[in-house]
């Protein structure tokens, strides 16, 4: 699995009141959601995200509330992948738990910049800064993650696991 | 080496002799919580899943707290769509406007939740149940739909840190100023993927409700889970509310702390979070004298009767200052009785507050006190990020109820101690 995009840049502790302002939290629909993704930190992020883009941030991304409303708007906006050097704990299973990529990688952080262009390669692990060329490696999932990941999510796991 | 109390509930859980911080385990469900607006995503996924029943519909809860009484017409159809599975699966413990309350102070208050228990909330807030001595963590929706599908989740064990509280906290400080300075001490982020255990001599002078408000806020910290050692104030609180045998678990003397904070109750003193993170902490007699627009006393941080009784000490037989909009929101129906009952509602009415029905409203920017471009408000919520109450402009300052009535008062940041010297 691989992913492209350019990057859209931010600082630490970006919370999930600005990822999708609890206002927005009257429809579980995800494309209703999308709308209105990142709004009051980046008013003009939702007109020129594109399918492939990547969010980079600094320390502790997703803090602040459970709702699953923020991984969620973020992949319905086409954000493919989400780099930061630490994520929020809630935030960092409910990616997990809906197939949002994310990955802890504080070179990858320093190293690219707001508009860069970015390559992800979940599966060899490297993070590429096209604009730069410089390349960063990724730190594997433990296996048990990774069987989530690769299943599209907990509920699409279990249910396979049920099978078997 | 020995186990931290969260490290024996989850083993205990899953069926282990003994686990490790990183480890990553499958635990057994005592209870799985969910309300207005994340049991929709969780309905949504349970059913996309195919999943047909729940696992015991006695451990399930969903609480219509958030946007209730119904806000607008969307928040109706979501509460219509939790209502309509939790008749469809039987599920027991569906709380609806006129039982409900704000859940993290309906399901202690219920006694839904006792010490040695694993509990998963699809709300962060869901760690106030620490208090209690449980395992209580935050999830999002999907591990919540899991939750009721099988009754059991992955964890990964979390590392700890020690809060060791020593000495006995002044008239005016509650569970509030004790949590906001640990967090501006340690940081939003100082406890993240990490349990926060509470113990020490001075844990006998803070009630259950200093201690539900403590553990409430660990998530600010970016903690898992919040918990206090079980002592006499839990035994007395659990008392004719929590009729299940249970099991208290301890901390082994050498179990592994990744650090160890003592916490001098004395010297904390009332104190403030500014905007916009809850580790912008100083005391509230060194803030700003900027006007303040608003003030908010409820919540599941401090909704509680006590948090009332405190505010209305401070609030009786003065008036809150003009331009300023003082809403009471006690935080269940139980409180609301109470505080009727004791009076209060005579002394903040007199003192020209509002007083709402039980909802998280406000607190995160739903409504019931939805703030303007560029307001300021005092709250004894528990978040303060970039427009979490309204406009993205406006500001949020956390405190607890004494400081939040005194603010009102005098229509600006202040502790009580000012309004003594006033009189």
């Amino acid at each position: 699995m691989k992913a492209q995009g350019k990057a859209f840049k931010y600082g630490n502790n970006v919370d999930t009141d600005v990822i999708i302002p609890a206002r927005y939290l009257n429809t579980p629909d995800a494309q209703a959601l999308a709308a209105h993704c990142m709004e009051d930190l980046d008013a003009t992020f939702v007109a020129r995200v594109q399918p492939g883009d990547v969010v980079v941030a600094e320390d502790n991304f997703g803090c602040g509330s459970s709702r699953e409303h923020a991984p969620l708007a973020l992949k319905t906006c086409g954000v493919s992948c989400v780099i930061a050097n630490s994520f929020a704990r809630i935030f960092y299973r409910n990616a997990i738990n809906i197939g949002l990529a994310i990955i802890e990688c504080p070179e990858a952080v320093a190293g690219i910049h707001e508009g860069d262009r970015v390559a992800v390669d979940f599966r060899a692990g490297v993070i590429e800064n096209l604009t730069t060329g410089q390349t960063f490696a990724t730190h594997p999932f433990p296996p048990f993650l990774q069987k989530i990941i690769d299943a599209g999510g907990l509920l699409r796991s279990i249910r396979e696991e049920e099978k078997a | 080496m020995g186990m931290t109390m969260t490290e024996k509930i989850l083993a205990a859980h899953a069926g282990l002799a003994s686990v490790r911080a990183g480890e990553l385990i499958e635990a057994r469900l005592d209870l799985v919580m969910g309300n207005d607006i994340t049991s929709p995503v969780a309905i949504q996924e349970f059913e996309k899943a195919g999943f047909t029943r729940v696992f015991d519909t006695g451990k399930i809860a969903m609480v219509m707290d958030h946007f209730t009484p119904n806000k607008d017409i969307k928040a109706a159809q979501q509460c219509k769509q939790c209502r309509t599975f939790a008749v469809k699966h039987g599920i027991e413990h569906f709380f609806d406007v006129g039982e409900a309350g704000v859940e993290h102070a309906l399901l202690p208050e219920l006694g839904m939740v006792g010490p040695g228990e694993v509990v998963i909330g699809a709300d962060s807030h869901t760690c106030t149940y620490g208090a209690l001595g449980a395992f209580s963590t935050g999830v999002g929706s999907t591990d919540m739909a899991c939750g009721m599908a099988c009754g059991r989740l992955w964890f990964k064990v979390p590392a700890a840190l020690r809060f060791v509280l020593t000495g006995k906290p002044g008239p005016w400080v509650g569970g509030k100023d004790v949590i906001l300075s640990i967090i501006g001490k340690i940081g939003v982020d100082g406890a993240l993927y990490k349990s926060m255990e509470f113990t020490g001599d001075g844990l006998k002078h803070l009630t259950m409700e200093d201690r539900l408000c403590m553990a409430n806020m660990a998530i600010e910290a970016g903690g898992k889970n919040g918990i206090f050692e079980v002592d006499d104030v839990t035994r007395a609180y659990l008392e004719g509310r929590y009729h299940r045998p249970y099991t208290v678990y301890t901390a082994d003397e050498d179990a592994e702390y990744e650090a160890t904070y003592v916490i001098d109750l004395s010297e904390i003193r009332p104190v403030v979070a500014m905007p916009h993170l809850p580790e912008n902490v100083m005391p509230a007699a060194e803030a700003d004298e900027r006007a303040i627009d608003q003030v908010i006393i409820g919540s599941c941080t401090n909704g509680r009767i006590e948090d009332l009784r405190m505010a209305a000490r401070v609030l009786r037989g003065r008036r809150v200052k003009k331009g300023v909009r003082c809403i009471v929101i006690p935080a269940t129906q139980a409180v609301w009785r109470q505080a009727m009952e004791e009076g209060l509602f005579t002394v903040f009415l007199d003192a020209g507050c509002a007083i709402s029905t039980p909802t998280c409203g406000p607190c995160l920017g739903g409504y019931m006190g939805i703030l303007a471009d560029g307001e300021r408000a005092v709250a004894t919520t528990n978040r303060n990020f970039v427009g979490r109450m309204g406009h993205k402009t406006s500001e949020v300052i956390l405190a607890g109820p004494a400081v939040a009535a005194a603010s009102a008062v005098l229509g600006r940041i202040a502790q009580p101690d000012e309004l003594e010297v006033l009189a």
